[in-house]
């Protein structure tokens, strides 16, 4: 998968899961509002659906989803 | 293991603190405390009732309940985050409040998920020790009055106590089984030690909890053959309203079989899943396998399946 089409997915998962307008991709999403507690948990079972990754327990930091730089730099490294 | 659930106990202090009586003191509104966590109101002891105080009160209803003399106890296990620090810990104040002489205390210092490992221990201990009495019991607005709490965390707790009679005697619910699990990589993410404010890294401790409370669940479940939706009862550790909801949805059940009683006491960290054990059980509930579960601090967090007999 091309980093273009990867991030093109991930945009579509925050869309939907945040149902707003997105921030720039290092603006924190839990300061902007975008996610709270019960959104993020949402969040990463949809990275999980969309991308066909199971994000294993000790990557549950929510540090590693806090921008969109944050989260495609963890599909980067994760997603073939 | 044959173990045996017999009855459970509560106990909750009179003194009750409204959403508007909180609001006013962390400058919200009552609700949004509600819409933050299904809470509507919590109970707070009064200044010189203690953990013991609140355990021995909730042993005593258990007892009653269980139509069992403390003398016959084998053993009694006490679970409390919120007691004082340092030794002994209150389970060797609230034997000899029981008047019991001899009989082993044993603690669990353990936030929200003590009373499911307590449960858990019981159910191997009974063998040997025969009548095990395991008590969950907090005093959480010491926490929350030790120091100023960030705002999100200040409004949830509440104080109370919660007991289980286990019995290798046949009673009225078979313990099936129990999976336990700890992860301290995640420790400083919910944390308090007296010295400074209870430290909750909210995000954290919910994306970690609405995980691991399905998974735990259907660990049990799945070793035992037993579907969700065959479950009469889910008996969880009344942490969040909304944490209740969406662990009845990764499980694919219909959040009623969630028993949830967190609006009305808040979150009584690891009373709370006996309370609410205490409060189902006196309604009379249907028969069928039944589930425990907890989360907290630590990580620490499991699930104790149980059925009717």
């Amino acid at each position: 998968m091309s980093e273009a089409t990867r991030r093109e997915r991930l945009v579509g998962v925050l869309k939907k899961v945040t149902n707003q307008p997105l921030p720039g991709d290092e603006e924190s999403l839990f300061e902007s509002g975008l996610l709270d507690s019960f959104a993020l948990p949402d969040l990463v079972s949809a990275l999980e659906a969309e991308f066909s990754i199971q994000v294993p327990d000790r990557d549950l930091n929510p540090r590693k989803f806090d921008s969109i730089a944050r989260i495609e730099a963890y599909l980067n490294e994760h997603v073939q | 293991m044959s173990a045996y659930l017999h009855a459970f106990g509560a106990h909750l202090p009179e003194r009750v603190v409204t959403n508007e009586e909180m609001a006013a003191r962390v400058g919200k509104t009552a609700e949004w405390i509600e819409g933050a966590s299904g809470i509507r109101e919590r109970r707070w002891a009064a200044p010189e009732t203690s953990v013991v105080d609140l355990a021995a009160a909730a042993a005593e209803d258990c007892l009653q309940r269980g139509v069992v003399a403390a003398r016959s106890l084998g053993m009694i296990i006490v679970a409390s985050g919120s007691a004082p620090p340092g030794f002994p810990g209150p389970a060797a104040a609230v034997a000899a409040r029981l008047g019991l002489e001899g009989t082993p205390a044993l603690d669990v210092p353990m936030a929200s998920a003590g009373s499911l490992f307590g449960l858990a221990l019981a159910a191997r201990m009974v063998e040997v020790y025969g009548d095990v009495l395991v008590i969950g019991a907090e005093k959480m607005s010491a926490v929350v009055e030790a120091a100023a709490l960030d705002v999100n965390t200040a409004v949830l707790f509440g104080d109370g106590a919660g007991a289980a009679l286990v019995s290798a005697r046949p009673g009225r619910w078979e313990i099936l089984d129990c999976v336990l699990h700890s992860d301290g990589q995640f420790r400083e993410d919910l944390a308090f030690d007296w010295t400074s404010p209870l430290r909750m890294n909210g995000l954290s401790v919910i994306l970690q909890a609405s995980r691991k409370i399905p998974a735990a669940i259907s660990e049990v479940l799945m070793r035992n053959g037993i579907a969700a939706g065959d479950v009469s009862a889910f008996l969880l550790h009344q942490a969040n309203h909304n944490l209740l909801v969406r662990v009845a949805k990764a499980l694919g059940v219909a959040p009623e079989h969630v028993y949830s009683n967190v609006a009305r006491y808040g979150n009584t960290s690891s009373a709370s899943m006996l309370i609410a054990a205490s409060e189902w059980a006196a309604g009379n509930p249907a028969a069928g396998p039944i589930v425990f579960a907890a989360f907290g601090a630590g990580f620490h967090w499991g699930a104790v399946l149980a059925r009717s007999t």
